[in-house]
């Protein structure tokens, strides 16, 4: 057991050391120059050039900057941002929230809806008009779904807010639009996971002792069906942190995609770096919790 | 308590299909009934249409169709439900896939009690263990939180019959009970339920085994296509079977020596000191073996006695922890897989199940013109096993359990093998059909002179076909010689209790 959790711990370590490795090496090699990028639009003379160079030790090798950076950020510090002048955590820790709060308010809504959708609509037509509905959403993309909810009901109607973060209400269009995709795909395959087990024999036994179907859906069926769904939890999370960055753009929300995006076209290595490692780290926190679900469904994977 | 008159059942699905085409019987009160027919014959069907568990697409109608007195013709799902569990109770075959694998014995046992109302929460644990108990089942108090895959075959087969009997049902129908257990374990599970009918409860049998509900069963009804062809009580069935396919089936359950005169040849495989470690458990040790050529030599045991094991070690699938192997003349073991490949083609493998053996995206032509030389035929391999040029186009899938099994056979001896290793070959197959191709195993020795080694649990079995035997118990060979000599005056008290729990028909004929 404490050696299965330390190669856990460890594995994940070497993701998000190699996820920041990839990354910087990434913006190492892409155009532009770090001191253009710090010096923005500010005053450029050759005396604030080197002011720079040796204010942010760039004049230093290459590969010792790297490793004064995982050095720093083993510590928990992320450095400073070259455009914002500010500590990365600060901008990070500002920023994270109404990420969270969306990635979060999807992941639920898309899980509850697929649940609902799979257990619900079992049989002849509404099966048919579900399953049809959930393929078009999936084929669909995010933004455009996004654009027609905020046409629909936030244009023509006013019942949520056009964009900002401004409470709940802020939150119910871009979480819906981040979560439809995610819930076509999982109620497809809890259908097709509910459709196996109950063809299982155990169905025929638990029907033969008086329960009722229903009963043996709910009891027998789903958990043998949230097993595929469990392992879909990796792809969920790319889902995610790939969404948010566009939903938030849409919505006009704050949040870590926003600051991305500014970052990245800014040549803002530091903050760069950090929104990677913490995405990484999302992926592996995410995918840890798929493996213990498995454990926690399945009694059969918990003998080694 | 129950009269059925000309029962159809029929499946309207993509393809239609007549399972059950008018067949009539009754079951009296305590009565013990039997239906034997192979699989297909709709045997099962009939039996879950008791409980109105046909199937999803399966459309029901009957002259005459009453279960405990009420007619059942115009019942509703609910009405259906009320019977289920407390009037009747269904027992199906495999336990380890028939009790739900996810949830613990206590749960599904204590699920027949919540849903019927039977007690309350707080003696239901009692109730459960007095269930487990019941049937046998040593430490009730420890099984209840346990899942299906922690307990053996027999413990989970009986923990399965205590949730069928939890709703205290006047009938209980077991469909296959004992057909996935070893023979000592289906000794004791028909021992069980005789012992459950003792206690005044009717039982409906369901097999295709007429040696395994032969001693339980008064009646027996014979099921082929839908139809039943012959009925009566036991004893008459037995001596005095009419129809052709009853004669087939007391034949196959009775056995039949397929001995052969021919005079064994040269060694072909020997295996010296052969020993297997995993981890900390000897799976198998002092393992020696002969085979020479045209000897069909047994080796039989129960599940986890480490025949499977010796099987891999001969076929070179896993190096011996010591000991070797060696195979027409050459070393077999402890020699680079390059040195195996060229005479791999002498020993070929017959397994249980050939539909996960063979790739379900490859016709039969492929098959068996993969193990031929290229561009050699595969028609006359297959005329050999008795099967047409008709299935050559077929794949897997849509071929009878028999057929498949004749495809494994030519493809195993279209290469001309010196030996063939055959791991229960005939283990998932009915009587009937286990009949035909011990008959032809036994004629391609016959005509080639391949040596055979027979693997199975099934005592019954290596009987009628193999010249020698090996039992192995826990790893190690107990008991061996002639098939004679072992089981007329078995030495070693496991072989004798493997002989015993052979199920036999006892008829003076």
């Amino acid at each position: 057991m404490i050696t299965a959790i330390a190669r856990r711990v460890a594995s994940g370590a070497i993701v998000l050391w190699a996820a920041a490795t990839a990354a910087y090496l990434a913006l190492l090699a892409a155009p532009g120059d770090i001191v253009d990028a710090i010096i923005g639009d500010g005053a450029d003379t050759p005396q604030i050039r080197s002011q720079i160079i040796a204010e942010w030790n760039l004049d230093r090798p290459a590969i010792v900057q790297y490793l004064d950076y995982l050095l720093r950020a083993a510590q928990g510090d992320l450095g400073r941002s070259y455009l914002l002048q500010r500590p990365v955590r600060d901008v990070i820790g500002e920023q994270i929230l109404p990420t969270l709060k969306l990635a979060v308010a999807a992941a639920v809504f898309g899980v509850v809806l697929a649940l609902i959708l799979a257990v619900t609509t079992r049989h002849r037509w509404v099966r048919r008009v579900s399953s049809t509905a959930e393929l078009i959403i999936v084929s669909t993309p995010p933004f455009l779904i996004g654009i027609v909810l905020l046409s629909v009901f936030s244009f023509r109607f006013g019942l949520f807010p056009v964009s900002g973060d401004r409470g709940w209400a802020g939150l119910v269009l871009p979480a819906i639009t981040l979560g439809l995709p995610i819930a076509g795909v999982l109620a497809q395959v809890l259908r097709d996971g509910l459709d196996r087990a109950l063809d299982e024999p155990f169905a025929v036994t638990a029907r033969a002792r008086g329960l009722r179907e229903r009963a043996v859906l709910v009891r027998h069926a789903l958990r043998h069906a949230l097993m595929p769904a469990v392992t879909l939890l990796g792809w969920l999370s790319g889902v995610l942190i790939g969404g948010v960055v566009i939903i938030e753009q849409v919505f006009g929300r704050p949040g870590l995609g926003q600051v991305t995006l500014q970052a990245v076209g800014n040549g803002d290595m530091p903050v760069v770096l950090a929104v990677v490692v913490f995405a990484a780290a999302a992926f592996v926190l995410i995918n840890t919790a798929a493996d213990l679900a498995y454990l926690l469904i399945d009694p059969r994977l918990r003998r080694s | 308590m129950i009269e059925v008159e000309n029962l159809r059942v029929t499946f309207t699905g993509r393809h239609r299909v007549e399972a059950v085409r008018g067949v009539s019987f009754t079951i009296g009160e305590g009565e013990c009934v039997a239906i034997v027919g192979e699989s297909g014959s709709g045997k099962s069907v009939t039996a879950r249409s008791l409980v109105g568990l046909a199937g999803p697409h399966a459309h029901v109608e009957a002259g005459t169709f009453t279960v405990d007195g009420r007619d059942v013709r115009g019942f509703a799902a609910r009405d259906w439900r009320r019977l289920r569990g407390r009037f009747a109770g269904l027992i199906l075959q495999d336990a380890l896939v028939s009790l739900d694998p996810l949830r613990t014995v206590g749960a599904e046992i204590g699920e027949v009690l919540q849903t019927h109302g039977i007690g309350d929460r707080r003696d239901r644990p009692q109730r459960i263990q007095r269930l487990l108990t019941d049937v046998h089942v040593p430490e009730p108090e420890r099984r209840v939180r346990q899942y299906p895959h922690q307990l053996s075959g027999g413990l989970r087969q009986r923990a399965l019959i205590a949730s069928a009997i939890a709703g205290g049902p006047r009938l209980l129908i077991a469909d296959e009970p004992t057909t996935a257990l070893d023979a000592t374990v289906q000794a004791q599970i028909l021992t069980l339920l005789a012992e459950r009918r003792a206690t005044g409860e009717t039982l409906l049998l369901i097999s295709h085994d007429l040696a395994v509900v032969s001693k339980l069963a008064d009646r027996v009804l014979v099921m082929k296509d839908g139809r039943i062809v012959e009925s009566g009580d036991t004893r008459t069935i037995l001596v005095g079977a009419a129809h052709p396919y009853t004669k087939e089936l007391v034949e196959a359950a009775s056995g039949r020596r397929r001995g052969t005169t021919a005079e064994p040849g040269g060694v072909v495989a020997e295996a010296t000191a052969l020993r297997k470690v995993y981890g900390d458990r000897t799976v198998v040790r002092d393992f020696d073996l002969t085979i020479r050529r045209g000897e069909i030599v047994g080796l039989v045991g129960e599940s986890g006695s480490g025949k499977t094991t010796v099987a891999q070690l001969l076929f070179g699938l896993t190096e011996p922890t010591s000991g070797r192997v060696r195979f027409e003349g050459a070393d077999f073991s402890g020699v680079p897989e390059r040195a195996r490949r060229p005479i791999r083609r002498r020993l070929q493998l017959i397994a249980q199940d050939p539909l996960s053996a063979f790739d379900p995206r490859w016709t039969v032509r492929r098959i068996v013109g993969e193990a031929l030389p290229r561009g050699g035929n595969p028609e006359p391999v297959l005329e050999r096993v008795g099967l047409g040029a008709d299935v050559l186009d077929r794949y897997p899938r849509q071929l009878s359990g028999g057929q498949r099994q004749r495809v494994a056979v030519a493809r195993a001896i279209a290469p001309r093998p010196s030996l063939i290793i055959c791991d229960e070959p005939v283990s998932a197959l009915d009587v009937s059909v286990q009949a035909q191709v011990l008959d032809l195993l036994a004629q391609i020795r016959e005509d080639d002179g391949t040596a055979l080694l027979f693997i199975s649990h099934d005592l019954g079995v290596i009987r009628d076909l193999a010249d020698r035997v090996l039992v192995m118990h826990d790893g190690r060979v107990v008991e061996q010689g002639p098939v004679k000599a072992v089981f007329d005056h078995a030495g070693h008290e496991y072989t004798r209790a493997l002989l015993d729990a052979v199920p036999t028909l006892e008829v003076s004929r």
